[in-house]
């Protein structure tokens, strides 16, 4: 899906300083590259296409302009995989607290 | 139509900040090096009742001290005889955004409402956004939360990304910028269009607002043991942790307990680095913030930085990523507490204190913090694993921030480091003193600098006059 619908939850794009132009006092990594910003809200167009320049309505209720990049978008936040490093932890402290660990 | 570049906007800072504070801070101003740091904390903020009462409100406050009691045990048996000290926690989760900042939140809130701004503006990327969003969420304001979180590829820190979604839920509009300091710019501008008040971390009702903390683990300890603790570790990053829950113990009359902050060893990592910003695990509680601010607190987004922490803290200790997410673990399998991990800076280094403690003092950890998906030690280090970070179990002084996190193999293997705090005194002052010589200090300024760096006046003419002959 392409298309977004009015009303539909979307993220917006915008460059703040393109490279170049950032502050003096970044590192040069960091003076090579835009500052970005990304925005969620509701559609304010009838329609739009992603890659078109569009407006939302935030959570806060403001109007913000910027180009349609993601129709509703995931949180791709999750527990990840599980850790071999992490996995045993529990169970040798608690040997090591119940005096069947290797204590130094 | 007004100029909004860089330059033009960073011009207007003075009056966007005034108007989105309301608060003068010329009027603190002595003219020199000094202001007076209590008049502002005593005019510009609330006192102890009344922060308490706000707090009520809106159900901030009066969080569980927990003794860790199998965590305790553990670190007897491997400290020397004698040794091992009772940790305690504040359960600072337990508060309604997750973490000890809806304290330092709520004071702001109350106090936009009260003067009738509409909404809250906060520059972070911690979780003070959510402890904004929800205190904004219960008082009827709106809230808009600026944070860093993507580096130029569009990757985004996993524990920021959650607390976007938290404050997100909460209502606020969340603003992504990728790694800058120019987040400052955007903040501005957000202010300057909405006229939304300055919930800046670092004003008075900012820093008062964690007072409560402190005064709370006074009467807590006092409650449960019967006497006042000895020991008091917290996080340290920007300094209002340190410096509001110093000021709580104080005014608790709490005066000759040990403050003790902690920091995450992020030593050669450049906050501003597009590079650096996503070869690190913890985006809080770490070196550096927790250097820049206790060396130069006047940085903020506000004239004047209400969190001063070399005033309070008497040690400052390190801590390395590996050994924060090992003490997680301890936390959740022997206290079935599921918290952190970057809040449990201060809990990984108490381990190691306690351990050097007699077994009848008491020391505290002033603050746990909700844990969620990002937010946690196995996603944090899938994330590290996909940025080319080395994990391995070992001793975590083969630790190299930004290359290698090292798993302890054992409790014994963990260990604080000192940060010699003579030298972050001298760099402190060095900082304020600036790089010209400008002759002798008025002793209003020696006697700000000796209250700023906890020294004598005396040994802070010694070292001024040091550093002014080298100018």
């Amino acid at each position: 899906m392409s298309k977004a619908e009015q009303g539909d939850w979307v993220q917006i794009y915008q460059v703040i300083l393109p490279a170049g132009q950032r502050a003096p006092q970044v590192p040069v990594e960091t003076a090579g590259v835009p500052l970005e910003m990304w925005v969620k809200g509701f559609l304010v167009e009838k329609q739009a296409e992603v890659g078109t320049d569009v407006t939302i309505r935030s959570l806060a209720g403001r109007l913000l302009q910027g180009k349609l990049v993601t129709i509703k978008p995931d949180y791709e936040v999750n527990y990840g995989s599980p850790q071999p490093e992490l996995l045993t932890i529990g169970v040798e402290l608690r040997a090591i607290l119940e005096g069947n660990g290797n204590v130094e | 139509m007004s100029n909004n570049s860089y330059q033009a906007v960073i011009a207007r800072k003075p009056e966007i900040i005034r108007k989105a504070t309301g608060i003068d801070y010329a009027v603190f101003e002595s003219g020199g090096i000094s202001f007076d740091y209590e008049r502002m904390m005593s005019q510009a903020a609330y006192n102890l009742d009344k922060i308490r009462e706000i707090q009520q409100q809106t159900g901030v406050g009066n969080t569980p001290l927990l003794e860790l009691k199998n965590m305790t045990a553990l670190a007897r048996q491997v400290a020397g005889p004698g040794k091992g000290a009772r940790i305690f926690i504040k359960d600072e989760a337990c508060n309604p955004s997750g973490s000890f900042k809806a304290r330092r939140a709520s004071v702001s809130v109350y106090h936009a409402k009260q003067h009738g701004y509409k909404g809250v503006v906060a520059a972070t990327s911690g979780n003070f956004g959510a402890g904004i969003a929800s205190q904004a969420a219960m008082r009827g304001l709106k809230s808009i939360i600026v944070q860093e979180v993507f580096d130029s590829h569009g990757i985004g820190q996993p524990e920021i990304l959650e607390k976007a979604r938290a404050c997100e839920a909460y209502g606020a509009e969340v603003l992504q910028l990728t790694v800058g300091p120019e987040l400052f710019y955007t903040f501005l501008l957000v202010l300057e269009q909405t006229g939304y008040f300055n919930a800046s971390l670092y004003s008075p009702f900012s820093i008062a607002g964690i007072e409560t903390l402190g005064s709370e683990i006074a009467e807590q300890v006092l409650a449960s043991t019967g006497r006042k603790p000895d020991v008091i570790i917290a996080t340290h990053a920007g300094g209002g942790n340190v410096t509001g829950t110093s000021r709580g113990l104080q005014r608790a009359g709490c005066e000759s307990t040990q403050i003790v902050a902690a920091s995450v060893d992020l030593k050669g990592l450049h906050m501003a680095s597009d590079i650096d910003f996503n070869r690190k695990s913890f985006t809080t509680g770490h070196t550096g913030f927790g250097m820049p601010f206790a060396t130069s607190p006047d940085r903020a987004d506000v004239p004047r930085n209400a969190a001063r922490p070399l005033r309070y803290m008497d040690r400052y200790v390190t801590v390395t990523q590996g050994e924060v997410f090992y003490v997680t673990e301890m936390l959740a399998t022997l206290e079935g507490l599921e918290r952190g991990p970057a809040g449990n800076t201060s809990l990984t280094a108490a381990f190691a204190l306690a351990q050097q403690m007699g077994r009848d003092e008491i020391i505290v950890v002033q603050e746990t913090e909700y844990t969620g998906a990002g937010k946690h030690p196995s996603p944090q280090l899938t994330f590290a694993k996909k940025n080319g970070i080395e994990v391995r179990r070992g001793n975590p002084i083969e630790n190299v921030p930004g290359k290698a996190i090292i798993i302890p193999e054992h409790p014994g293997q963990i260990n604080i480091k000192d940060i010699n705090l003579d030298r972050v005194r001298q760099s402190y002052l060095r900082n304020a003193l600036g790089s010209v010589n400008n002759g002798a200090l008025s002793p209003q300024d020696i006697e700000f600098l000796a209250a700023e760096t906890k020294l004598e006046v005396a040994i802070v003419e010694k070292k001024v006059s040091e550093i002014q002959a080298n100018l």
